[in-house]
C-alpha cells in the first residue's frame, strides 16, 4: 500500500448548544463528529457515505480546518493541521482542495471562469503572471471545457459544467488529495455519468487522493477503492468498496444497502427488504452504547451499554459491531 | 374506460426570452388502480404534466395550449373552475417534493389535514378530526392523537412528508399524483415512504401516477412507465419490457449511465451533450441531437409514439424501421 496521505486520529468535532435568554449557557453538544479514525493512501479514493445529519459533511470540513476541532488530530503528508501555524496552514492548503455539492452556490457570480481559475494560481503565487492564461486555458482543458469559454460567468453554464469549473479550480493548485462533498447529488443521471468518470479519470491520471462524500451508495461503490459507512457521528464499518457493499456485515449498512432500489423490476420485487423504523437519533444526545441500537433488528441488551469499537471483519475490514459473528 | 386519459397536452411558457414548450404533446392514459411511472431528467417535463392536469400552471405566464384531460368523463383542462374545485382535492389529490414548504408553517397540522374534508364533505369538525386522526395512523405517526396538533416545524423530514401524504389521502382520492415525493429524503426514509404508499394504493385501490428520475423506485412501484424527455414521451411500456426490452435510445442510453447496473471500474456510459433547449422548435426527434444513432430520418419530421407490441410503444423511427436494435446497444 502506498503511503498514507491523510491520516484522522479520533476526530472529533462538537458544535456547543446555548440556551437562555440573557445569560447563555452552554446546556449540550452537538456531536457531529465523535471519535473518527482513518487513514487515505496516495492515490486512494475513500468514499464516505451516512445518511443526513451523520456527520459526513462535518467531517469533510473538519478535515480542511474550516470547523475548530474539539478533540483528535488531522494529518496531512506527516503534518498535524490542528497545530500548524496560519502561514504554514496556507501552505498545507494546496495540498487539500474541495469539491461542494452546488455548483449554483459554490462559484462567485460575478466571476468568470479565467477570474475563478487564476485566483488561486495568483494566491499562491504559483505561476507567473504571463504563463497564468496558458495555465487556465490547460485546466480547462482538462476538465473538459473548452478554453473559449474562459470569459464567460457560471450562470452561463449548465449544472454539470459548473462542476466542471469547481473541479479545475480544485485542481489548480495541483493538491494531493481533493475532498468531494456530494458532488454529484444536484446533477441529472445523464450529467452523474460525465463527472464521474471525470473524477475517475483524473485520480488515475493525477495519481490523487479523494475523499467522495455521498449518499447513493451505487455511485460510492462505482467510484471508491474502500468506503466508511457513517452513523451519528461514528463510523460504524469500513472496507474495500464493492466488498462492503455486496457484503455488508454491519446492521445499518445492510439496512442501507437494502433501502437503495435496484432498477431491475424482477430482483426489486423479490427482494427481501429491511426496512428501518423511526428516524436517526439526535446527535445532540445520542443513544447509549452503540447508536444504532434503538432501530436495529439485531440489539441486544448489551447493545446499549458500551460503545462498540470497530473490530476486524474480514481481510481489511472493519466493523463496530458486537454480534458480528452471532448475526453473520 | 380509463380513469384518467390525456390527450395532446401541449403546456407552453410564454417569457421575455421565447416560448418554451414544457410540455409538447403528451397523451397517456392510467386505469383504476395502476400505478404510471413517470421518469426523466430534470426540464423533461414531467412535474408541469402533472401539474397541468391539477391546474396548478400559473397563467401567465403559462398557457394550455391544446390538450384534454379527461377523468372519469369530465375534462378538467376545460371544466368550470367550480367543477374543477369539487374534483381537486378530493377525487385527486397531489403530494409534492418538498415537504419543508408545502406545509403551512403558521398552522398546526391539524387545521391542515381537515381542510379538505371540511370543504369537500358535509361533515363536523369532530367528525373531521377522527377521520384525519385515522390517516395520521394509517400513515404509520406514532402518538397521532398527540402529534396531530403540532405544528409542521416539529416533525422530521420524513415525518413532514408522511403529514403530506395523510393530508393527500385524507378524502380517499381515486388517484394520487406523486412528485418526486421521496427526492429529498435518505434512502432508508425513502424505504419508508414507499412501502406506505405501496400498502395504501393497495388498501384504498387508488390509482398513481409517480414521477421520479430514480429508475430504481420505479422498478419496484410502477406497473407502466414512460419515459419523457424535450417535453415529450420517447417510451412508454410495461415496467419488466421497459428495463428488460428498451426500445427507445434515450431510454437504453439512461440505463447505462446508472452506475448501479454497471460493473464497477467500468467507465460510465454517458450521454454526450445538454438537456435540449424547449425555447426553440423541435422540428424532429428531440433526443436526436445527442443520439448515438441519428439518421436524417431523426431530424426531418417528428416521430410518432407508436405502439411496437401491445402496451409498449416508442417514438424511435430507426427502431421502428429495424435499422437499430435498441434492446442490444
Amino acid at each position: 500500500m502506498a503511503e498514507n496521505i491523510l491520516e484522522l486520529r479520533d476526530v472529533r468535532t462538537y458544535f456547543p448548544v446555548h440556551s437562555g435568554f440573557l445569560v447563555k449557557r452552554q446546556v449540550g453538544a452537538v456531536r457531529a463528529v465523535d471519535g473518527v479514525t482513518l487513514s487515505v493512501a496516495q492515490g486512494e479514493v475513500l468514499g464516505l457515505v451516512g445518511e443526513s445529519g451523520c456527520g459526513k459533511s462535518t467531517l469533510a470540513r473538519t478535515i480542511l480546518q474550516l470547523v475548530p476541532t474539539t478533540g483528535g488530530a488531522v494529518i496531512l503528508n506527516g503534518r498535524n493541521l490542528g497545530e500548524a501555524t496560519r502561514a504554514q496552514m496556507l501552505a498545507c492548503r494546496r495540498n487539500l482542495q474541495m469539491i461542494f455539492q452546488d455548483p449554483y452556490a459554490s462559484l462567485n457570480p460575478r466571476m468568470t471562469v479565467h477570474a475563478t481559475l487564476a485566483e488561486p494560481l495568483i494566491v499562491h503565487g504559483i505561476c507567473r503572471p504571463s504563463e497564468v492564461q496558458g495555465r487556465v486555458d490547460e485546466l480547462m482543458e482538462r476538465v473538459g471545457l473548452a478554453p473559449r469559454f474562459a470569459q464567460k460567468y457560471p450562470h452561463e453554464f449548465s449544472g454539470g459544467q459548473r462542476q466542471r469549473i469547481a473541479i479545475a479550480r480544485a485542481l489548480a493548485l495541483r493538491p494531493k488529495i481533493i475532498i468531494a462533498d456530494e458532488p454529484v447529488s444536484a446533477l441529472d443521471v445523464s450529467i452523474q455519468a460525465q463527472i464521474l468518470n471525470l473524477l475517475s479519470q483524473l485520480c488515475r491520471g493525477m495519481n490523487l487522493s479523494l475523499v467522495f462524500i455521498a449518499h447513493d451508495l451505487s455511485v460510492v461503490r462505482h467510484i471508491s477503492d474502500r468506503v466508511a459507512v457513517m452513523y451519528l457521528g461514528k463510523i460504524v464499518e469500513l472496507g474495500p468498496a464493492a466488498d462492503v457493499i455486496d457484503r455488508p456485515r454491519h446492521p445499518y449498512t445492510r439496512a442501507l444497502v437494502s433501502a437503495i432500489p435496484v432498477p431491475d423490476p424482477d430482483i426489486e420485487r423479490t427482494r427481501q427488504r429491511i426496512v428501518l423504523a423511526g428516524d436517526p437519533p439526535s446527535p445532540m444526545n445520542p443513544p447509549a452504547g452503540c447508536a444504532f441500537h434503538p432501530r436495529c433488528p439485531f440489539a441486544i441488551e448489551n447493545c446499549s451499554r458500551a460503545v462498540p469499537p470497530l473490530i476486524p471483519a474480514g481481510p481489511s475490514r472493519e466493523a463496530a459491531c458486537i454480534r458480528l459473528d452471532e448475526i453473520a | 374506460m380509463p380513469l384518467l386519459k390525456v390527450t395532446d397536452l401541449r403546456t407552453y411558457f410564454h417569457t421575455r426570452n421565447g416560448v418554451y414548450r414544457a410540455v409538447d404533446g403528451v397523451s397517456f392514459s392510467v386505469e383504476r388502480g395502476e400505478t404510471l411511472g413517470i421518469v426523466g431528467e430534470s426540464g423533461s417535463g414531467k412535474s408541469v404534466t402533472c401539474y397541468s392536469i391539477m391546474g396548478l400552471i400559473p397563467q401567465p405566464p403559462g398557457r394550455i395550449e391544446s390538450g384534454t384531460a379527461m377523468f372519469d368523463g369530465i375534462d378538467l383542462l376545460h371544466c368550470t373552475p367550480k367543477v374543477a374545485r369539487s374534483i381537486r382535492g378530493k377525487r385527486v389529490s397531489m403530494i409534492f417534493q418538498d415537504p419543508m414548504t408545502s406545509l403551512n408553517p403558521y398552522l398546526r397540522v391539524s387545521d391542515q389535514l381537515i381542510e379538505p374534508l371540511l370543504i369537500h364533505e358535509d361533515i363536523s369538525k369532530k367528525e373531521a378530526l377522527a377521520k384525519a386522526l385515522e390517516m395520521m395512523e394509517a400513515v404509520g405517526i406514532n402518538d397521532a392523537a398527540r402529534r396531530i396538533h403540532f405544528y409542521p416545524h416539529e416533525f422530521s423530514g420524513g415525518m413532514r412528508q408522511r403529514v403530506m401524504i395523510a393530508m393527500a389521502l385524507v378524502t380517499r382520492p381515486e388517484l394520487l399524483i406523486a412528485d418526486e415525493p421521496t427526492t429529498a429524503l435518505d434512502v432508508t426514509v425513502q424505504a419508508q415512504i414507499l412501502e406506505l404508499i405501496r400498502r395504501l394504493q393497495h388498501e384504498l385501490g387508488m390509482a398513481v401516477i409517480f414521477v421520479t428520475h430514480d429508475l430504481g423506485v420505479v422498478a419496484g412501484l410502477c406497473d407502466n412507465v414512460q419515459v419523457m424527455y424535450g417535453g415529450r414521451i420517447m417510451e412508454t411500456a410495461g415496467a419488466r419490457a421497459l428495463f428488460h426490452s428498451p426500445m427507445h435510445p434515450y431510454t437504453r442510453a439512461l440505463q447505462r449511465s446508472i452506475p448501479a447496473l454497471q460493473p464497477k471500474g467500468v467507465e460510465l456510459f454517458t450521454i454526450p451533450g445538454l438537456p435540449p433547449d424547449v425555447s426553440k422548435a423541435i422540428p424532429g426527434c428531440a433526443f436526436a441531437p445527442r443520439c448515438g444513432f441519428t439518421a436524417d430520418a431523426c431530424t426531418a419530421s417528428r416521430p410518432e409514439l407508436q405502439e411496437a407490441s401491445p402496451g409498449h410503444a416508442h417514438a424511435c423511427v430507426r427502431e421502428r424501421a429495424g435499422e437499430i436494435k435498441v434492446e442490444t446497444l
